[in-house]
């Protein structure tokens, strides 16, 4: 179809390629919701029946990482909010901050999360290749805190006299960690090259109160994958911290 | 054997004039429906025939009433199908009491049957006549399914549950059963014979062929030993563990103050996955046996369980609610 | 048609085919117009109709003696699998929706295309990618784990090309949901001027309820085989109770899309029925707004009886109970239609037209097959015929007698429109004739194999069931020609056909009054709608015998 100016050529008039476009993404939300629910489910059937083994494995995330990179993304979206506000009321140098904001924040928790992978990694807790839940307190490295050590020992023993298929189940809980939270950083990434692309066009000033429905609408995403976060990470930090 | 083209198999267990009864019904309104409705298309097409090339018909838009009508009858016919199916079902899932328990193990592309006294028999399988016959069944690996289509019944077989069925042979025979779940290369071969015996004949079968097959519950006994099982639940109900005297088909009292009746998969959850369900009055020592048992040996465990019925010894108080009836 | 004089038409100059930006192979894998986009499925579709047509061919080949006439039994595993899956997958579920659907929702709302024609185009690859995954696991040791890919057998045990299929069905699924996407929100914000909610077209009222399973479902079947896909390339526990899994999770989340999807499949073929049966009749369809009605609640009930195809899993009775019970709800809107279709035709002025006996064959075997599923939801009787010969003829009913007799029924309904010329008539009606006798003499004795006894899935079986497995395979030859017939003579009448005209029926929807083949912008002026739906009695432009006063209403509306 060809394109006049910024109205597409199978619509009538801005106002109806405007509500296509929100209809669109919210439908397009929907199936989002329905997409990760299966995981959600499986998570859950799993952890009632490996409620232990899906603690250990809690246990041994780093809630500073995870819990910062949760003020980090709601943050984000604190400033999506004001791009997309910014667009309505015609600011379109700020429409341009706040979106390298917002890009910035999601490149941080990206960072963040790779940091976190990293760790599990080296802790020899990726599912199928090596696997062992024990690697890190058996082996830790030089500047781990001994007495850290220690606790996580002493945990895993009473872990695995309870169940000694442990290892097993803590590395179900690993896939769904890696599932959950790979599945979710797929979204951010799909995300900052959607930000990429606004930031592009609010340089040239695309974006106007007549016409802003690309910023709304990736708007509506971020803040979709903003929550899906903020269900994750107590589903997967918090469910029994005690350490 | 029937005509040529029998339309139903030989009916040969309690179950079978039943669901055949059920057929019947459903077939006849069926019948009924799919005639009328092609009636109607058949009468209508010839009756008002386009008469000229540019004639139109006469225009009916709506009949509430009508609408009603057509939503109402169909939804009480539909009803009397799912009652009537539902009581059927009900008697089939929930056993009677006095059944004549038969373990089968369904494995790529082989069943197993074990008889009470351990006697093991591969596709096939021995019942008595007017006995009500119940199958306790597990797989080794996929999932499978029983099914004897001349007592109308049919059940999955699931790896990591029990599933259980039953039936009353009524008519000795010798009669098809099939896997009839897809279960890989050769499941269509996965499939033997159910013999109806009479029960004077089923017993001197029993008898005649024993020989060499260890008893469950003797086998079970001699794993409960060996798996150091017996170190804990101590008879009398002083060690760390309950006593297991009497407790299949009591109702346990668990820890978190709810009852579970104590059956086949009570009893393998608790081996396998002890802290699932923790007997009041215990603490979550027992450690799992999941991966050390084979699904036979955890049928001899549960078997040897099951003898186990003199008094319960309810050690330390709570472990075992007061009887309320079995199963 | 060849009662009703036709004048000698002409195609118009220009249209969609042959438009101004060329026609090129460049130009129809580039296009973003939803009118090419069909045809691109149209032929993709027919593809992957003709590859499950190969398997199911030779499975009844097989089956012809008892010990299995043809192949091993690995073979024939991988045959029944691979049909199941090329013909659900990648035909049925795209068939409908994805080439009528998408020909015609723009032009039946009177809106110029699609609300996302790029997405459109973006899906049609998706599909394509998705559709070479599953051909490459065909052609590299195929896939025998029945189309239902049950685990552990799926995701442990077997040894065939699983993972590539998996993916491959996986990705399709965003077609589908992308498709469902476009034609939710098409049918909200793209509607003509005039064109109301209740003006709609049932078969827009059809195509809405299907987007709606679409996007509602197919993210749980996307995910459910991304995760045994993952169980079986990295061992992973979800589905394996060696693992700690659970195998009935699986079948869950299977069949929560997996039920839902027989309707994906069906509710377009109801769809096309609605619109040729008041065309044919020449008067408004009976109970407009209880038919479309019906469409959303088949919609909104399907997704709620999924475990009636795990009655003997050993599901819990209260569970079966439930679900057997609305498995009988789901059928009353169902009969609703029947039944209004039915009346429809009461005093109608009926001409027996090729697409009126596919649709009039549709509704006859889609009530066998309807009525066979209220066996099969009973749960007394499922114990039985779980799993045997009965449930694959009840579908087959269903889908092939129902949904692919409406899919072909609407190809012969709307070829005029696509592409601007008619076919053989008498050639037509014989083909429609062969199909019907050829379908029921394949599926028919099936019915009674079930009951007998002959579980599925079996590349051996006692003899006592050959006479009926022979009957079978008889009359799948017939029903084969069935199919060949029509594909001859309308790849022959696109060049030899005598030319349509704008509405040659004459039928009353929207994409009637724009010429044949349509322009690329689909109308020259938005058309503005003033009448209601299937009214033959004003609309003077049809040029029929309207108004006359002997025609007034008998009995109407009370
Ligand atoms: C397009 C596909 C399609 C459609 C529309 C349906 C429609 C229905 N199906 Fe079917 N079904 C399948 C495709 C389909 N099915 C497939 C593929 C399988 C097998 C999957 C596999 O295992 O591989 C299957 C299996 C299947 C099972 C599981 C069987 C088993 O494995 O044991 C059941 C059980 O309840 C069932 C029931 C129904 C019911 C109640 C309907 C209802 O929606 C039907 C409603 C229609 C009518 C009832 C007819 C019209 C009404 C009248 C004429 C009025 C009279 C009505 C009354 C008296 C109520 N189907
Ligand atoms: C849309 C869905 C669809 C369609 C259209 C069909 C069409 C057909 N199906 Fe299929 N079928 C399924 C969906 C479908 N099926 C599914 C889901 C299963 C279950 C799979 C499983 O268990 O996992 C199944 C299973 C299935 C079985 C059971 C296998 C078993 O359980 O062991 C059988 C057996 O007869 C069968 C037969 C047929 C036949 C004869 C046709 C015919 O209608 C096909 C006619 C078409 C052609 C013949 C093609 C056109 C002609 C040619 C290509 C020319 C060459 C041919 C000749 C010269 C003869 N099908
Ligand atoms: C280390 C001690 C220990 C060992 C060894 C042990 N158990 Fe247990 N078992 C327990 C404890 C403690 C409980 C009660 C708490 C609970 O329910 O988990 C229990 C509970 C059970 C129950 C449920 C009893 C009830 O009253 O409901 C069964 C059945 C059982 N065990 C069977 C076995 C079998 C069979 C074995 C050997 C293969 C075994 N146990 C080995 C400690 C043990
Ligand atoms: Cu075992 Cu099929
Ligand atoms: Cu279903």
């Amino acid at each position: 179809m060809h394109r006049t100016g910024e109205l597409y050529g199978q619509f009538e008039t801005l106002e109806q390629q405007k509500e296509s476009a929100a209809l669109g993404m919210w439908i397009f939300l929907v199936t989002e919701v329905l997409f990760f629910g299966g995981l959600f489910l499986t998570y859950t059937i799993n952890r009632h029946a490996f409620g232990t083994a899906f603690g250990v494995g809690s246990n041994t995330l780093d809630i500073r990482l995870g819990g910062g990179n949760t003020v980090v993304l709601i943050l984000s979206s604190l400033t999506m909010a004001m791009a997309v506000w910014s667009a309505q009321i015609g600011k379109k140098q700020l429409v341009s901050i706040f979106l390298i904001a917002t890009l910035a924040l999601g490149s941080v928790f990206l960072g963040v999360k790779v940091v976190e992978y990293k760790q599990k990694f080296d802790h020899h807790l990726i599912p199928g290749y090596g696997f062992d839940i024990r690697y890190h307190s058996e082996l830790p490295a030089p500047m781990d805190n001994p007495v850290e050590i220690a606790a996580e020992k002493e945990e895993l023993e009473k872990a695995f006299a309870v169940d000694p298929d442990i290892n097993a189940h803590a590395q179900l809980y690993f896939s769904l960690y890696f599932g959950m939270t790979g599945l979710h950083a797929l979204h951010m990434i799909v995300g900052a090259g959607l930000l990429i692309w606004l930031i592009r066009g609010s340089f040239h000033g695309r974006f106007t109160p007549q016409y802003n429905t690309p910023v709304e609408i990736v708007g509506l995403y971020w803040h979709f994958v903003d929550i899906v976060w903020i269900y994750l990470f107590p589903l997967l930090y918090l469910i029994d911290r005690h350490r | 054997m029937q005509s040529q083209l029998p339309l139903y198999p030989e009916q040969a267990s309690n179950f079978a004039p039943h669901v055949d009864a059920l057929m019947l019904f459903i077939t006849a309104v069926c019948l009924f429906f799919a005639g009328a409705i092609t009636t109607a298309i058949v009468v209508f097409f010839f009756k008002y025939h386009r008469k000229a090339p540019n004639a139109v018909g006469i225009p009916i838009h709506e009949d509430s009433r009508l609408e009603a009508v057509w939503m109402i009858v169909p939804l009480i016919l539909a009803m009397a199908m799912f009652s009537w199916g539902a009581i059927v079902y009900v008697d089939y899932r929930r056993a009677p009491q006095d059944t004549l328990d038969i373990y089968v193990i369904g494995k790529q592309w082989m069943w197993k049957a074990q008889q009470p006294n351990g006697l093991k028999e591969i596709n096939e399988l021995h019942v008595p006549v007017g006995r009500n016959i119940r199958l306790v069944m597990a797989s080794e690996d996929v999932i499978h399914d029983f099914f004897v289509p001349a007592f109308r019944v049919k059940m999955d077989v699931v790896p990591g549950h029990y599933n259980t069925m039953w039936f009353r042979p009524t008519k000795p025979g010798r009669y098809h059963f099939f896997c009839s779940q897809y279960c890989g290369t050769n499941h269509a071969l996965m499939g033997g014979w159910v013999t109806v015996l009479e029960p004077s004949d089923y017993s001197a079968w029993l008898s005649g062929s024993s020989g060499g097959n260890a008893n469950p519950v003797v086998a079970g006994e001699k794993l409960y030993a060996e798996k150091t099982c017996s170190t804990c639940h101590i008879a009398n109900g002083t060690g760390h563990a309950p006593s297991l005297n009497g407790v299949y088909g009591a109702q346990v009292l668990l820890a978190d103050g709810s009852t579970v009746a104590a059956d086949e998969t009570y009893i393998r959850e608790s081996i396998l996955q002890p802290n699932a369900k923790i007997v009041a009055g215990y603490l979550p020592l027992m450690p799992s046996f999941q991966g050390q048992l084979t699904e036979e040996q955890i049928l001899a465990l549960t078997a040897y369980i099951k003898s186990l019925q003199s008094q319960p010894v309810p050690a330390k108080g709570s472990g075992i609610a007061p009887p309320t009836g079995k199963r | 048609m060849s009662d009703t004089p036709t004048p000698d038409h002409q195609l118009p100059r220009t249209h969609y085919l042959n438009a101004t930006y060329g026609s090129g192979t460049r130009s129809w894998l580039l296009t973003t117009d939803h009118k090419r986009i069909a045809l691109l499925y149209l032929g993709s579709v027919t593809v992957f109709f003709f590859i499950g047509g190969v398997f199911a061919t030779m499975i009844r080949i097989h089956l012809l003696t008892p010990g299995g006439a043809l192949v091993t039994p690995e073979t024939y595993n991988k045959l029944f699998t691979m049909h199941g899956v090329a013909m659900i997958f990648f035909f049925l579920i795209p068939s409908i929706p994805a080439v009528l659907g998408n020909f015609l929702i723009p032009l039946m709302i009177g809106a110029k295309d699609l609300a996302f024609p790029k997405i459109n185009l973006l899906s049609w690859y998706i599909y394509i990618v998705g559709g070479c995954f599953v051909l490459y696991s065909f052609g590299t040791g195929g896939l025998d784990t029945g189309w239902t890919f049950y685990t552990p057998l799926s995701s442990v045990y077997s040894n065939s090309a699983v993972t590539p299929a998996v993916i491959g069905i996986f990705i399709n699924g965003f077609s589908s949901i992308l498709t469902g996407l476009n034609f939710i929100v098409t049918i909200h914000t793209m509607r003509a001027p005039g064109m109301t909610w209740f003006r709609l077209p049932l078969f827009v009222w059809a195509h809405y309820a299907t987007s709606l399973v679409m996007i509602l479902g197919t993210p749980v079947i996307a995910i459910t085989l991304l995760l045994a896909g993952l169980e079986r390339m990295f061992h992973l526990g979800f589905f394996n109770p060696a693992l700690g899994g659970d195998p009935i999770l699986f079948q869950h989340l299977f069949w929560f899309y997996s039920h839902p999807a027989v309707y994906i499949m069906v509710l377009p073929a109801m769809g096309v029925v609605s619109e040729i049966i008041p065309t044919f009749a020449r008067k408004p369809i009976f109970g407009y707004s209880f038919i479309a009605g019906s469409s959303i609640a088949i919609a909104v009930i399907g997704f709620l009886v999924w475990a009636h195809h795990m009655f003997v899993t050993g599901e819990s009775t209260y569970a079966a109970l439930t679900f057997s019970f609305l498995s009988y709800l789901v059928a009353i809107p169902s009969a609703v239609k029947v039944f209004n279709w039915t009346s429809t035709l009461y005093k109608g002025s009926i001409s027996w037209d090729p697409p009126m006996i596919y649709a009039l064959g549709f509704i006859g075997l889609f009530v066998i097959g309807g009525l066979t599923g209220l066996s099969l939801a009973c749960l007394g009787l499922d114990i039985h015929i779980h799993d045997t010969y009965f449930v694959v003829a009840h579908f087959h009913y269903i889908m092939v007698g129902g949904a692919v007799m409406g899919f072909v029924g609407a190809l012969h309904f709307w070829w005029p429109k696509i592409t601007g010329r008619l076919y053989p008539e008498t050639l037509s009606r014989a083909a429609a004739v062969t199909l019907f006798v050829g379908f029921n003499l394949t599926f028919f004795p099936q019915f009674i194999l079930g009951y007998l006894g002959m579980p599925r899935r079996y590349h051996t079986y006692p003899p006592e069931f050959q006479v009926l497995n022979v009957l079978s395979t008889a009359g799948a030859s017939i029903l084969a020609l069935g199919y060949l017939i029509p594909m001859a003579y309308l790849a022959w009448s696109m060049r030899y056909g005598r030319v349509a005209g704008p509405n040659p029926w004459p039928a009353t929807g929207l994409e009637w009054k724009t010429a044949s083949p349509p322009p690329t912008e689909n109308f020259d002026v938005t058309p503005e709608v003033t009448w209601e739906p299937y009214d033959f009695q004003n609309r003077p432009d049809l040029g029929l015998a309207a108004g006359a006063p002997s025609l007034a209403p008998a009995h109407s509306d009370d």
